[in-house]
C-alpha cells in the first residue's frame, strides 16, 4: 500500500482543499476547558499543543511541549452529532381545505468534512450505518447528512486513560470507512504527516494538496506509534463469549449493585457514539393551522422511554442499566451483527459516579446468574 | 336412591379417573345424587360448609354480594366441574353463594363422611389430596389473574 | 431514492363507532392514494392525530377488503382519547403497514384456536376474517375470548352472527359479572381445558396483556399444542415503527420489525423476565 507524506507546514492546504471542495470543515477543537467537534476556518482553532488526561468521572486537558496537532483522543462529543442530530425536524403539516397537507424536511443538506476521526469513531459511524441505511426502511436525513459527508480519520498517536479500542478491536488503527487518514509524526525535530488514501473521493482531493510519496522509514514511524498507542490502552475489557455470559446472568445480583450508584442521569448514553435511540415531538403553532415533528435524541436511563399504558416496563435504575449494557454488550450483536460498544471510552469519562463499563462487564462475568441455588 | 348405582357414574368422572376400584367403593358410600332447579340456592355464605359437588349436568355460579355492587358473580361451572373446598376441616362455614343457573345434577360428596374415611385410611385420603389440590391450585391462579385486574 | 418513511398519508375518517365506553372503531380511507392498502392479518400502524401526536394501533378490518383500512383502539393516552373526539370527514395520518403478521398461511389444515383478552380481539380479527374466507382449508377453528365485565366485549354483533355458523366454535367469558349475564365467567385460561381442538394439530394465536399471554401459553402447552405453534403479540413502547427509535425494544427484538407477532418460543423466556 502507497503512503504518502504531508509536511506540518502543508497542513493549512489540506484544509483549504476541503473548503474549496464546498465542505464545511468540522474538527476538534477546545471550547470550556473540553475537546469538541465544531466548524473551524483555520489550523489555528485545532487544539494545538493539548492532550487530555481522562479517568473514570474525570477530564482535565494540559499544555504539552510539542505543537501536536492530535495529541489528545476523544471529547465529549461524538460525529454522530452531525449525521444524527440531537434535535431535527422530520416534515411540517399544514391543514388544507378538505385534509391536512405534510410536508418533508426540506432543509438543505450540510456537507460535512469530519477532520480528525478516529479508529474507535469510524467503527462508531459503521454502526450507525447499518441501524440508519441498511434495514429495511433508510432515515433519508442521516441518509443524506451521511453520503455528503468526507472523513479525514487520524491514527491515535496516544491512548486515552478510558480508551480500550484495542481489546474491542476497533483500533487503534483505522482500517477502513476514510476518504484520508492520517498519522501524526513528531520526531528528531520533525513533523509530518504519513496519509493512507482510502476512497476515491479522497484520491481527488488530495491531488490538490502538497504532498510525496512517504519514505519506507517514515511510514514505519507512523506504523510504529499506532502500535505504541495499542500496547498503552488505558483499560481493556474481555469480549471473549461476553454477549452469551450477559444473557446468561440477566438475574445476576450485580445489576442491583450497579443501580445502587447509577443516578440514571443518560450521560453514558448521550455522549456514546453509537447510541442511537430517539424519541419524537409533535407540535403545533398556537393556532391549530400547523404543526410540525421534531426528533430528539432519547435515553433507555429514562422512566419514559419505556411507558405503555399503564406504566413504565423498565420502572427501576436497575433495570434500565441493565438494558443499557446488555443492550451494547449483547443483544446488539443479534441486531446488528456487532457489539454495540467501540472501545471509546466516553461512558466512563462522563458518568458523574465513576461507572466503568469495563469493570462492570468484568463483574456480570465473574458474578453469580441470579438463577437462585 | 341406592348409593350402589352412583358408583359407574363416578368411576367415569374425571375427577375420579384411574382411582382404584376400593377407593371408589369406599367413596361411593359418601356421595348422593344432587338436583337443583333453575336459580335454586345450593349454599349461601355463612352457611355450613359440609359438602363438594361435581356437576353431571348443569350450570352454576359463584358469587359474592358486595353492598355497592349487589350480587358479583365470579366463577360459572359446567359439565365435569367440582367446586366446594370448606369441608376439609371440620366446623368451616362457605365464603360465598352457589346457585344452580339452569337445572343442575350433581353428585354431593358429604364431608363429614369423607373425613372420616380418610382418617381411616391415609392413603385414600392421600390419593385423594393428589386429586384435590391442583383443582384447588386451578383456582387459586384463576383468582390471582382476577385480582390483577389485566384487562383495565 | 426511497419513499420516505417518516411521512404520514392522509386518510379520511369514513365512520365512527363506539365499541364499548372506551374502545371506538374507525373506518378510514385513502386521500391520495390510488391503490389499495393492502395488509396482513397481524400488522399495524402508526396514526398520526394533527397536532398531537402519534401511536402504533393493529389493523382490525378485513385484509380481503383494502380499500378500508379498520382501527379499533381504546381511549387511554393523549393521542387516543384525542382520536376518540375525531368525526367522520376529519383527516388523519397513517404510516404503515408494519410488523410481522398471523401465521394464517402456516395454519393450514390445522385446528385454529384464537384466544383474545380485552381489546386483544381486535389485532386477531383479521386473522378470523382471513380463516373465515377460506374455512375450508382449516380444521376446527375455537374463539375463546376474555374480558373484564361484559360491558368490555368488542364486536358484539360479529360475535353472534359468527356464534350463529356451525363451523366456528366462539367461547365468551369474563372475570366479573353481574347476575344478568348470561355466560361464562372465570378468566380465559379457564376455557382451554375444555375447548374442542385436537393440540397435536393446532396453530394458537394470542393477543391480550402480557399476564393473560402468559397464562395462555402455559394453558395451551399442558393442553399439548406445541410451542412453535402458539403465536402471541407483543406491546411495547414505540415512536417510529421502523426500527430507528430504540423503544420498543425486547432484548434482541425490535417489536416494530421483528414483531409485534412472535412465535412462542421467541419470547418464551422473556415472558419470565421481569423489567426487560
Amino acid at each position: 500500500m502507497t503512503t504518502f507524506l504531508l509536511e506540518r507546514e502543508d497542513f493549512p492546504a489540506l484544509l483549504k482543499t476541503l473548503t474549496d471542495a464546498g465542505y464545511q470543515v468540522i474538527a476538534p477543537t477546545v471550547r470550556e476547558g473540553a475537546i469538541v467537534y465544531d466548524e473551524i476556518e483555520s489550523i489555528a482553532e485545532l487544539p494545538i499543543g493539548y492532550h487530555d488526561e481522562q479517568e473514570a468521572a474525570f477530564y482535565r486537558l494540559h499544555p504539552t511541549k510539542d505543537k501536536a496537532l492530535f495529541s489528545y483522543v476523544v471529547g465529549p462529543q461524538s460525529w454522530k452529532r452531525f449525521l444524527h442530530p440531537p434535535e431535527v425536524r422530520l416534515w411540517q403539516a399544514k391543514r388544507v381545505e378538505g385534509g391536512m397537507e405534510i410536508v418533508p424536511n426540506t432543509q438543505a443538506v450540510p456537507r460535512y468534512a469530519f477532520v480528525g476521526v478516529r479508529a474507535c469513531e469510524l467503527h462508531a459511524i459503521a454502526i450507525q450505518d447499518k441501524i440508519f441505511m441498511q434495514g429495511e426502511f433508510v432515515d433519508p436525513i442521516y441518509q443524506a447528512r451521511r453520503e455528503a459527508a468526507l472523513i479525514v480519520a487520524v491514527n491515535c498517536g496516544v491512548a486515552g486513560g478510558t480508551c480500550f479500542c484495542a481489546s474491542m478491536h476497533t483500533g487503534p488503527q483505522v482500517t477502513s470507512g476514510f476518504d484520508l487518514a492520517l498519522t501524526e509524526v513528531l520526531e528528531d525535530g520533525r513533523h509530518y504527516f504519513v496519509v493512507e488514501v482510502g476512497s476515491d473521493t479522497g484520491k481527488e482531493l488530495w491531488k490538490d494538496v502538497p504532498h510525496r510519496k512517504a519514505k519506507p522509514e517514515e511510514a514505519a514511524a507512523a506504523q510504529h506509534i499506532i502500535e505504541h498507542t495499542a500496547a498503552h490502552m488505558g483499560r481493556e475489557l474481555d469480549i471473549d463469549g461476553l454477549p452469551e455470559i450477559i444473557t446468561r446472568k440477566i438475574e445476576s445480583p450485580r445489576w442491583e449493585t450497579i443501580a445502587q450508584t447509577c443516578l440514571a442521569c443518560a450521560n453514558c448514553t448521550m455522549v456514546c457514539p453509537t447510541c442511537f435511540c430517539n424519541t419524537i415531538e409533535d407540535v403545533t403553532d398556537l393556532t391549530g393551522g400547523s404543526a410540525e415533528r421534531i426528533r430528539k435524541w432519547d435515553s433507555c436511563f429514562t422512566m419514559d422511554f419505556s411507558y405503555i399504558h399503564g406504566g413504565s416496563v423498565r420502572y427501576s435504575t436497575k433495570a434500565r442499566y441493565r438494558q443499557w449494557l446488555t443492550h451494547k454488550l449483547a443483544t446488539w450483536v443479534e441486531q446488528f451483527g456487532t457489539l454495540g460498544c467501540v472501545g471509546c471510552g466516553r461512558c466512563i469519562t462522563w458518568c458523574p459516579v465513576a461507572i466503568d463499563i469495563t469493570a462492570e462487564a468484568a463483574a456480570i462475568r465473574q458474578s453469580d446468574d441470579g438463577k437462585g441455588k | 336412591m341406592d348409593t350402589k348405582t352412583l358408583e359407574p357414574i363416578l368411576a367415569e368422572h374425571p375427577f375420579f379417573k384411574d382411582l382404584k376400584p376400593e377407593y371408589l367403593s369406599i367413596l361411593v358410600g359418601c356421595a348422593s345424587n344432587v338436583r337443583f332447579e333453575a336459580n335454586e340456592m345450593i349454599f349461601q355464605h355463612g352457611g355450613p360448609a359440609d359438602k363438594f359437588y361435581i356437576i353431571r349436568h348443569g350450570e352454576v355460579a359463584i358469587e359474592v354480594h358486595d353492598p355497592r355492587r349487589h350480587v358479583i358473580r365470579i366463577q360459572t361451572l359446567r359439565d365435569g366441574d367440582v367446586f366446594g373446598w370448606s369441608w376439609m376441616f371440620a366446623g368451616r362455614s362457605s365464603h360465598f353463594d352457589a346457585r344452580a343457573l339452569i337445572l343442575t345434577r350433581a353428585i354431593a360428596m358429604d364431608g363429614e363422611c369423607l373425613r372420616g374415611k380418610f382418617n381411616n385410611d391415609h392413603s385414600l385420603g392421600y390419593e385423594m389430596m393428589l386429586r384435590f389440590t391442583p383443582v384447588i391450585i386451578r383456582r387459586l391462579e384463576a383468582a390471582s389473574m382476577q385480582l390483577l385486574d389485566i384487562y383495565k | 431514492m426511497t419513499a420516505n418513511p417518516m411521512l404520514p398519508e392522509p386518510f379520511r375518517i369514513r365512520k365512527v363507532q363506539k365499541e364499548s365506553y372506551d374502545t371506538f372503531t374507525l373506518e378510514l380511507e385513502p386521500l391520495n392514494r390510488p391503490d389499495p392498502f393492502l395488509f396482513k392479518a397481524g400488522q399495524f400502524n402508526m396514526l398520526y392525530v394533527f397536532g398531537v401526536g402519534e401511536v402504533p394501533i393493529s389493523i382490525s378490518g378485513d385484509p380481503h377488503h383494502p380499500e378500508t383500512l379498520i382501527h379499533t383502539t381504546r381511549a387511554v393516552g393523549t393521542v387516543t382519547k384525542a382520536m376518540r373526539q375525531l368525526k367522520t370527514g376529519d383527516v388523519m395520518g397513517i404510516r404503515g403497514p408494519y410488523g410481522t403478521s398471523w401465521p394464517v398461511d402456516r395454519a393450514e389444515g390445522y385446528d385454529v384456536v384464537i384466544v383474545a383478552g380485552g381489546i386483544g380481539l381486535a389485532p386477531l380479527r383479521p386473522s378470523l376474517y382471513h380463516v373465515l374466507e377460506h374455512r375450508d382449508k382449516y380444521g376446527k377453528v375455537v374463539l375463546l375470548y376474555g374480558t373484564r365485565s361484559p360491558d368490555d366485549i368488542l364486536f358484539r354483533k360479529e360475535l353472534e352472527r359468527w356464534r350463529s355458523r356451525f363451523d366456528l366454535e366462539i367461547y365468551v367469558t369474563v372475570d366479573y359479572a353481574n347476575p344478568g349475564w348470561r355466560g361464562n365467567v372465570g378468566v380465559v385460561t379457564n376455557l382451554i381445558p375444555k375447548a374442542p381442538f385436537d393440540p397435536l394439530h393446532t396453530m394458537a394465536m394470542i393477543c391480550g396483556p402480557e399476564v393473560m399471554m402468559r397464562f395462555t401459553a402455559i394453558e395451551l402447552l399442558k393442553r399439548g399444542v406445541e410451542a412453535p405453534n402458539i403465536y402471541l403479540t407483543m406491546e411495547r413502547n414505540m415512536k417510529c415503527g421502523i426500527g430507528f427509535c430504540g423503544h420498543c425494544q425486547l432484548g434482541e427484538s425490535f417489536i416494530c420489525k421483528d414483531g409485534p407477532v412472535f412465535a412462542l418460543p421467541e419470547m418464551q423466556e422473556r415472558l419470565n423476565q421481569w423489567e426487560v
